[in-house]
Formats: structure tokens, C-alpha cells, sequence
């Protein structure tokens, strides 16, 4: 019985399959000298640094067909991008992070961008934790945009200056900081209630906990024994005494509002990544002058990375496969890389460049990176997908949402976060 | 036959406390449209002042301008107008189409009653109720295949073939309490299938086809599940492009323009509702609709 | 004009027996194809591989075990559980109470009726936007009455997360009470005036002869109510969504979300496909024997 059910449905289905999975539906072209880009990027800084790609390929007499989907740092774009592809129509280009470009190179849905690459000397110039992610198969099938790290804390200098606040060296100055903030009626910690946010703290926490190795075993190699050991559990317990200086009114909060929090002096501090500095200079703020800007208590030595990557997609259209390498080239070059970097905030992923037209945040950044990236301490952020697949990242997300909204005890937290963890690999 | 005024009684107190207790009701219903009203028409700086009860002391068109024509949803910095222009474009054929298919459907399976025809219902009638994420996946690919992926002309086909349960459940009540006797009468003078069906069911069918239309004009426009699942950029219905504006935020949450936005999304469902609720009203209660 | 009258007879008798069935064709096939073709498809995913894209390789119940052993599964089935019950109760003891009110000859029951039923109109999303807003505790109703001289007043369900989900049962409730109410009319409009004069006469008090005569006879309208609003609980999906994301946490998460959120940003399309077919055999369960039963009714 249930083996003819079987066999009645596969051959119903597996004709079907063929047939979807066929190429003969292949896309039709997006239009005159167009590139359609998929991306994220809604918000100041991040749009004028896109602004940036459109012009020059505007310069080269390239169309600019934007397709933004805003919202939980990707998630939404990333399901619309599934879509299109499901349904055989994708764009020119998309805006991917981590392990999103080594899925679609699996998929071979990609288009390989290994002449740009040699042209530009790719394997020379971007440091190889940028290329495990780059690269598929020893081929390049993405142009890394920059790199930004998650291990800054950003502060308001003024405050710190008003309640005689030193840039703490410790977490327990760290710490004792917030707790002068909050003293004075201000909030210690600008917080953003949102799963990848939490991650992002999180994951500082425990680099600043266990130290460069130990988030090494546990977040990228996922040492079940690393996550549910007593440095995991102490590691809640510190993130936990630093959810005492976030507001109530944190979930559900944008990054960007809580930088503004940071902004308005409502807030003292608030763990991010790097774009967070780009609402700054857009509110027209000067580092070390109006604001600070510094790495997390405990991380000084090592970066948890992201970096935006541009994927390519398969196209028959020779006009588009074209346009496809210059859009390549371009993220690629030099000058683009200072360019963006210096809009959006972030380090150039090229190693090969000087770091003077940088702002002094991005100047120590850069160098950092650098350094970082010579000592093996360049490592991938599990909050943006870096450390880990999407299943196992949003594993870690749920549990560490929930330690964050509710009272779990933290040897629960690790002990769950071990068994998600096993559960998203099987 | 209302049972309530067979039941009504004159008692001067009770009344009152029967008023009192609707007027608090319907205080309760009208207050988020009245605050999200009053939030689009103030100046962001007296949103953070606080009371949200209160009028608007300055008046400002701003937010409505901004929202219709310069907010910016992501980079794009023309407000929500294309969007709701693709809602009409898509609500307008979906809602006449899967109109006419379900007219046709009911007018077949209560007059020209065939074997089997009540499994034939019951197989339609059952897609009102399937939880559309069993579809998602399938009609993602299928769209890609007929070439109309990520267009209004995919979210048309889309919500025809899933509306066609809920209007063929609409006319197939209505017209079983048509009398048979007409249309056998009809038969009998040698009228065809399709001269009874306009000349005499049509006719007759105005306030089903009112429901019909309320109904999936309602459900069309507000869609947001297969809006945001096959859809993206500029081919994107009013719901998904609200949601994206409340979304993308630029440091400042301008609620004003947001709550002017949704206000922009439920205007022309809200109008259909003041206009023609009470046919939609009069259709339910004549038992057209049964659930 | 050469064919005789009773072949012509005949051929147009053959047409007249097969084109309703003709007419109903595109319908039927459209439904068969979109709706069940589909319903197989995606039950065969969910016994496959499927990660990012489908994946035909056979796969067993590996991802019916991997949905049951999920964290957020738990949450979700719980939330919709907690949701579907309030949500169900709430809205037909409220639709049922404005419909009695409404029913007692009220002189502005067109302009109230209007108003109850008002949200129906409105997308969840553009409510979601505005509920979200007068939620907010820094913006909305607790500032509105801190600034009014309540400065004790706390109301910050929307961002905790063991309350965060009554939030949303609230608006979705002040969404549907409208329609259910109105159903509960049509009921009341329909019932037989006799036996409620009999009892008046008799002496029995509004109430009792609501408790014993009205309410008993509506028990049909009381089935629609619920089939109507369980299947609807199961499927909500936008107003999670525009109000609280899941949120906060996963603490809002439903089938619904789960579903979308495996399905489109984690890469486990064969788990999301599983969620798909038992959230379709929840429903299935509970609208069928109704059909079925509302069809035979009908006309036996």
C-alpha cells in the first residue's frame, strides 16, 4: 500500500521536477543595459555607499534598477531572492552575506567571476577569511564590498566626559561605566530587542568571555563540548548582567534607532558593528571629538568579521554577463573600495591600501583588521552568518532571543544552545 | 422577525445602559482609526510630545504628501502612489474574473445538478480554508514557469484561483434559494444555458454580487502573504510596500508619514465598507453566506 | 436548415448535458492543479531533502523528526494554541453580546453596525502598523496616560515576551468581532418570534428567555462562528507579522511565521514544507466533517 502511494507519487512528481528544474525556462532579460540589485541597504549610510556603485556604473553608461527590501538585516530580502530563483527569474545581482553565496555556488546559480578576479590580483589583495567566502570550488563567485567588524562598542563622548567615564579596559570597568550612566538617569546600554541583534552582543560577550580560541571552537567549529562548558555558561552570566543596562523599551528596536539613542545622549554606549558609525558621521558627528569609539572590553585582540558580498547570477544575456564583470570590477578596485568604506563606514576588504582617508575609527579598524588577519584572529561573526550556515545561526538565534526575554537560568541556555545547535546540523 | 424586539421591553434605565454600553463599544472600535487619523496629521514633534488622544495642535498635510509621493522606501524615494496603483491593477481584474468564474460555478452546481456535483463543491469549497503556506512554494515556481513571476499579472492568477472557493460558496447559496421552478419554466420555452443564466439569474443576483465583490475586493487588496512572497521592488501591492516603509528606518521613525501611509493602504477598503456595508450586511443576513 | 429537426434536437440536447460541466471545467482544473497538485507537492518535499531549493532525493520522516525536535515548533504550537483558544472564545462571546445589544431596536444600529464591523476592512498590516503604535509603551496609550497625570499606568505587553502574544490576540479580536457579530445577527433575525411570545407570556424574564429559547437556537451559527475563526487563527499570519515579527524573541511565533521563516530565510524547506502539511491536517480535521456535514444538510 504505501509503496504504491510512493511510487504513484513520485511518478507523478518526478516528471514535474524534471521539468521545473529545467533550463528551457531560462529568464528573459532585464532590460536595456540594466542591473537589477537586490539588497538591504534602506538606511543612510548604507544607501549612500550603494549610491556610490549606481553612479559609477552610471559613469560606464549602466542602468540602475534597484530592488531594496528592507528589514531584518536581510532576512527579508533573502526570502524574496529564494522566490526569484524558485521561480526561474532572478535578479542581475544580489547583496549576500556569509554562507548565502557558497548556497547559491552550490546551486550553481552563479556566475563565475574568476577573470575579474586574476585581472585585479583577488587572491593577493583580500586576506583569506574574506576569501573562504568569497570563493567556491578554488573560483571566485562574489566581490567582497568591505569588511566590517562587530566587536566596537560606540559611546557618547560628552557623557563620558560629564560623568568622568575612562574608556574601559575590562569588563569590570565596562561595566561599572554602565552602571554610572544609569546612576545618572541615563540608559547604560542602547539595545536593540531584535534576534540578530542579540547575537551580535552576544557574540561579543563571549569573545570577551572565552577569548579568540575558545569562540573559535564553539561559534565557527561548534564544538558541542564548547557549547555547553562552564566558559559558555559564564558567558550568559556576563551577557545577563549586561542586559541590566539596556531600557525596557528595547524589543522589537531598530539598530539604528538605538544608535540614535547613543546620538541623543539618551544612552551611553551601544555594542555594534562598524555601520553604526555611519549614523554618526551622518549626523554630522566627529569621532573621538563627539563620539567614541572603541573594541568591546575583552576583544581587543581579535575581529569578528562580516563583509557584503555581490553575487552574480547565471544569465544567457551577453549584455548582461557583461555588465555583470564591470559591476565586479568596479566593487573590486581600489578606489571603489576606499570610497564605499568611507560612506558606509566600514574597512576596505583589500589589504593592500592606505588607511589616511579613513576617519580615526576606521584608521585603528583598518590597521586591527590587519592585524587580525596576519595572527589568525580574524574571525567570522556568527550573529551575520560568518561563524555558521543559516540553519545553525538561526538556531543560536532563537536561543539566545529567548535568554534575552525571558529568565533562563544560564546553564539551561547552554545547555540548549548545544542541543539547537546539534538538532539544526542533523 | 428580530427576537430582540420581540423581547424589548420599555424600560427608560435599561435603555440607557444599553446605549451607554454600545456608545463605549463602539468608542473602543472607532479609537485606533481615530489615533492613527490624528497621528498623520500632526508634525513629528508633537507626536513626541506624547498625548496621542489629542488633535493635532498645528494641522499638516505633510505626512499624506510624503507618503503619497517622497517617502522612501529603501532607496527609492517616491512614496507609496506606484504601489496602490498596483493594487488597483491587481484587485480590479482578480475580483472580476474569480467573480464571473464563481457566478458560473454556483449557477452550475444548483441548476444543471450533474452526479458527483456535491464532491465537486465540496473539492472547491475546501480551498477557501487550505493554509496558503502548503502553496507558497509550488506557486513560486509556477509563476517563474509562466513567465509572469515577480508581476501584478502573477498575483491576478493567483488570487482568482484562490478566491474561486469563496465565490463559488457565495452564488451557489444564493442560487440554491432560486426557484427551480423559473428555470424549469425557462427549459421548457427552450431557453439555452447561458440565455437563462443572464436573463433570469443574473438579474436577480445583485446583492450576492455585491458581497462577492466586498468580499474579495477586501480580501485582494489587504493580501500580504502572496503580496511579499512573489512579489518585490516595483510590482509590489500597497500591503507589502507599507510594511516595507515601516520598516526602513532612517534613525528618526517618522510615525506621522507611517500612520499616513496605512491610512493610504485602508482608504479604499474602508470606503467600500462605509458605502456599501450595508448590502454586504443585508447579503449576509438573508443567509447568502453561510461561513 | 437541411438537418432535420430532430438531430439538431439532439445535438443541441448533447451540448446542453455537457456544457455546464464545460463551464465548470476551468474552475475545477484550476482548483485541481493549484490547490491539490500543490498539497502533493508539498507533501512529497517535506519527505525530501529540500534545503534552499527543492531537493527531489527521498529523505524519509528526517524532517518530520527534525520539525518535532525544533525549539521554535514547541513555541509556535503553544502560541497558537494559546492564541486560537482566547481568539475563539473572546470573539464569539463578544460578537454574540454587541449582536443581543444590537438586536433590541436600537435607533443608530446601521451607523453601529458599520462601526463594528469597520476593522474587517482594514489589512492586518495597516492595523499591525497602527496596534504596534498604540502599544509602544515610549509612544502610545501608556505616554498617553502618563501624560495625562496617570503616571503609575503601565502597559508594555507588546514587548514582553510572555505577554507580548495577548497583544495580538486583542487586535486580531477587535479585527473579526465585527463579522462574527454580524453572523450572530442574522442568527438572531432569523428565529422564530412564537415560542419567544409564548415564554413572555408565560412571564419569564429577557434573560432566561435568551438563555433557554434565543441562544440555544443559534447553535448552528455558533458552529460557523468557530470553524470560521479557528481556521483563520491557524492562518494568521500578516498581523504577527506587522505587529511584532515573532517577537520578541520567538515569543509571538506561530505555525504561520515558523513556516515562512524556514521556508524563505533559513534554508530548511523541507521542515518548512512539513510545518506547511501539518498546519493543512489541523485544518483539514476540523473543516471537513463541517463540509461534509453542511453539504449533506443542504438539500437532502
Amino acid at each position: 500500500m504505501t509503496i504504491m502511494f510512493n511510487k504513484c507519487l513520485m511518478a507523478g512528481v518526478i516528471p514535474l521536477a524534471i521539468a521545473l528544474s529545467s533550463t528551457a525556462f531560462a529568464q528573459e532579460s532585464t532590460g536595456k543595459g540594466e542591473v537589477e540589485v537586490l539588497n538591504w541597504w534602506t538606511s543612510g549610510g548604507e544607501a549612500k555607499a550603494l549610491g556610490a556603485l549606481k553612479d559609477q556604473l552610471a559613469d560606464d553608461g549602466i542602468g540602475w534598477q534597484n530592488m531594496p527590501v528592507a528589514g531584518g538585516a536581510g532576512t527579508n530580502a533573502m526570502a524574496v531572492l529564494r522566490s526569484r530563483i524558485t521561480s526561474n527569474n532572478p535578479p542581475t545581482a544580489a547583496q549576500v552575506l556569509g554562507y548565502d553565496a557558497q548556497d547559491w555556488a552550490d546551486r550553481d546559480a552563479l556566475s563565475s567571476l574568476d577573470d575579474v578576479a586574476s585581472a585585479g590580483n583577488w587572491d593577493e589583495v583580500f586576506p583569506q577569511p574574506i576569501q573562504h567566502f568569497a570563493k567556491s570550488d578554488g573560483h571566485w563567485i562574489a566581490a567582497p564590498f568591505e569588511i566590517h567588524s562587530t566587536n566596537w562598542v560606540w559611546a557618547n563622548k560628552s557623557m563620558m566626559d560629564e560623568l568622568g567615564i575612562q574608556q574601559p579596559g575590562s569588563w569590570e570597568e565596562f561595566m561599572a561605566s554602565m552602571k554610572k550612566a544609569q546612576d545618572a538617569g541615563h540608559t547604560g546600554l542602547a539595545y536593540g530587542g531584535q534576534p540578530w541583534q542579540d547575537a551580535t552582543v552576544f557574540e561579543n560577550v563571549v569573545l570577551a568571555t572565552g577569548g579568540a580560541d575558545f569562540y573559535r571552537r564553539a561559534m565557527i567549529d561548534l564544538d558541542p563540548e564548547a557549547l555547553d562548558s562552564d566558559t559558555m555558561i559564564r558567558s550568559f552570566d556576563r551577557f545577563r548582567e549586561l542586559l541590566q543596562y539596556k531600557d525596557d523599551n528595547s524589543p522589537g528596536r531598530d539598530w539604528n534607532l538605538a544608535t540614535a539613542m547613543v546620538i541623543n545622549g539618551d544612552a551611553l554606549y551601544q555594542i555594534m558593528g562598524d555601520w553604526a558609525k555611519g549614523e554618526f558621521l551622518n549626523a554630522g558627528l566627529e569621532p573621538e571629538q563627539d563620539f567614541m569609539c572603541f573594541r568591546t572590553p575583552g576583544t581587543q585582540d581579535a575581529v569578528t568579521f562580516n563583509s557584503d558580498l555581490m553575487i552574480m547570477f547565471k544569465n544567457d544575456n551577453d549584455q548582461q554577463q557583461a555588465m555583470q564583470r564591470t559591476m565586479a570590477e568596479i566593487i573590486g578596485s581600489p578606489e571603489f573600495q576606499m570610497t564605499f568604506s568611507q560612506l558606509k563606514g566600514s574597512v576596505p576588504a583589500r589589504t593592500d591600501l592606505l588607511a589616511d582617508k579613513l576617519d580615526a575609527c576606521a584608521q585603528r579598524g583598518y590597521e586591527q583588521a590587519k592585524a587580525a588577519a596576519e595572527s589568525d584572529t580574524l574571525m567570522g561573526s556568527m550573529a551575520h552568518g560568518y561563524a555558521a550556515p543559516a540553519s545553525v545561526k538561526n538556531a543560536v538565534f532563537d536561543i539566545v532571543s529567548s535568554f534575552v526575554n525571558s529568565d533562563m537560568p544560564s546553564d539551561v541556555a547552554a545547555e540548549q544552545l548545544a542541543m539547537v545547535v546539534q538538532g539544526a546540523r542533523s | 422577525m428580530s427576537a430582540g424586539a420581540t423581547v424589548a421591553r420599555r424600560n427608560t434605565l435599561g435603555r440607557a445602559l444599553l446605549y451607554a454600553v454600545l456608545a463605549v463599544f463602539a468608542i473602543l472600535y472607532l479609537m485606533p482609526l481615530y489615533v492613527m487619523l490624528v497621528t498623520s496629521f500632526k508634525p513629528l514633534e508633537e507626536i513626541h510630545q506624547g498625548n496621542m488622544l489629542a488633535l493635532p495642535d498645528t494641522w499638516t498635510f505633510a505626512p499624506w504628501r510624503e507618503a503619497w509621493g517622497s517617502a522612501c522606501i529603501g532607496l527609492e524615494c517616491s512614496g507609496v502612489h506606484g504601489y496602490f496603483f498596483n493594487s488597483i491593477k491587481i484587485v480590479v481584474p482578480a475580483v472580476l474574473i474569480s467573480g464571473l468564474l464563481g457566478a458560473f460555478n454556483g449557477y452550475v452546481l444548483t441548476k444543471w445538478r450533474f452526479r458527483g456535483h456535491k464532491i465537486v463543491f465540496g473539492l472547491i469549497l475546501f480551498s477557501c480554508f487550505i493554509p496558503f503556506q502548503i502553496i507558497l512554494l509550488p506557486m513560486a515556481r509556477v509563476l517563474g514557469i509562466l513567465h509572469i513571476a515577480n508581476s501584478t499579472t502573477g498575483l491576478v492568477l493567483v488570487h482568482i484561483v484562490y478566491g474561486i472557493g469563496f465565490t463559488t460558496l457565495f452564488f451557489r447559496n444564493f442560487y440554491e434559494s432560486f426557484p427551480d421552478e423559473l428555470v424549469r419554466a425557462a427549459k421548457l420555452d427552450g431557453a439555452g444555458f447561458f440565455t437563462i443564466f443572464f436573463r433570469i439569474l443574473l438579474p436577480a443576483s445583485v446583492p450576492i454580487i455585491v458581497v462577492t465583490i466586498i468580499w474579495q475586493f477586501t480580501n485582494v487588496w489587504n493580501d500580504f502573504l502572496f503580496g511579499v512572497s512573489f512579489t518585490s521592488g516595483d510590482s509590489a501591492p500597497i500591503t507589502v510596500a507599507l510594511n516595507n516603509l515601516v520598516n526602513s528606518s532612517t534613525g528618526v521613525k517618522a510615525y506621522n508619514v507611517n500612520m499616513a501611509a496605512a491610512m493610504v493602504a485602508a482608504v479604499p477598503t474602508l470606503i467600500v465598507y462605509i458605502l456599501a456595508g450595508k448590502y454586504f450586511l443585508r447579503g449576509l443576513m438573508s443567509g447568502s453566506v453561510k461561513g | 436548415m437541411s438537418t432535420p429537426p430532430s438531430l439538431r434536437g439532439g445535438a443541441r440536447e448533447r451540448l446542453q448535458h455537457w456544457l455546464p460541466r464545460l463551464v465548470l471545467s476551468p474552475s475545477f482544473v484550476l482548483v485541481l492543479f493549484f490547490v491539490y497538485g500543490f498539497i502533493l507537492w508539498t507533501t512529497y518535499i517535506s519527505f525530501s531533502n529540500s534545503g534552499m531549493l527543492p531537493d527531489y532525493t527521498w529523505a524519509g520522516t528526517r524532517q518530520w523528526s527534525r520539525l518535532w525536535s525544533s525549539w521554535t515548533w514547541g513555541i509556535a504550537l503553544h502560541n497558537i494554541w494559546v492564541f486560537g483558544l482566547l481568539y475563539i472564545v473572546t470573539c464569539t462571546a463578544l460578537g454574540l453580546l454587541l449582536a443581543i445589544l444590537l438586536d433590541q431596536r436600537i435607533r443608530a444600529e446601521g451607523a453601529l453596525r458599520t462601526i463594528y464591523l469597520y476593522p474587517m476592512a482594514l489589512s492586518f498590516i495597516v492595523t499591525g502598523t497602527a496596534w504596534q503604535w498604540f502599544l509602544n509603551p515610549g509612544l502610545g496609550l501608556e505616554r498617553t496616560m502618563h501624560s495625562l497625570g496617570w503616571e503609575s499606568f503601565s502597559f508594555n505587553w507588546l514587548i514582553d515576551a510572555n505577554m507580548a502574544i495577548y497583544t495580538v490576540v486583542i487586535a486580531a479580536v477587535w479585527q473579526a468581532t465585527g463579522f462574527i457579530m454580524a453572523m450572530f445577527l442574522a442568527g438572531l433575525r432569523g428565529i422564530d418570534g412564537e415560542m419567544i411570545k409564548a415564554a413572555q407570556i408565560d412571564g419569564a424574564p429577557t434573560w432566561k428567555i435568551y438563555g433557554r429559547i434565543i441562544i440555544p437556537q443559534l447553535r448552528p451559527v455558533f458552529l460557523s462562528a468557530i470553524v470560521v475563526l479557528a481556521h483563520l487563527a491557524i492562518k494568521s499570519f500578516d498581523l504577527i507579522v506587522a505587529m511584532t515579527g515573532g517577537g520578541p524573541g520567538n515569543a509571538t511565533a506561530v505555525p504561520a511565521t515558523f513556516m515562512y521563516s524556514y521556508a524563505f530565510s533559513r534554508n530548511e524547506m523541507g521542515i518548512a514544507a512539513a510545518s506547511a502539511v501539518f498546519m493543512l491536517a489541523v485544518i483539514a480535521a476540523l473543516i471537513i466533517p463541517y463540509l461534509y456535514s453542511e453539504l449533506r444538510e443542504s438539500r437532502s
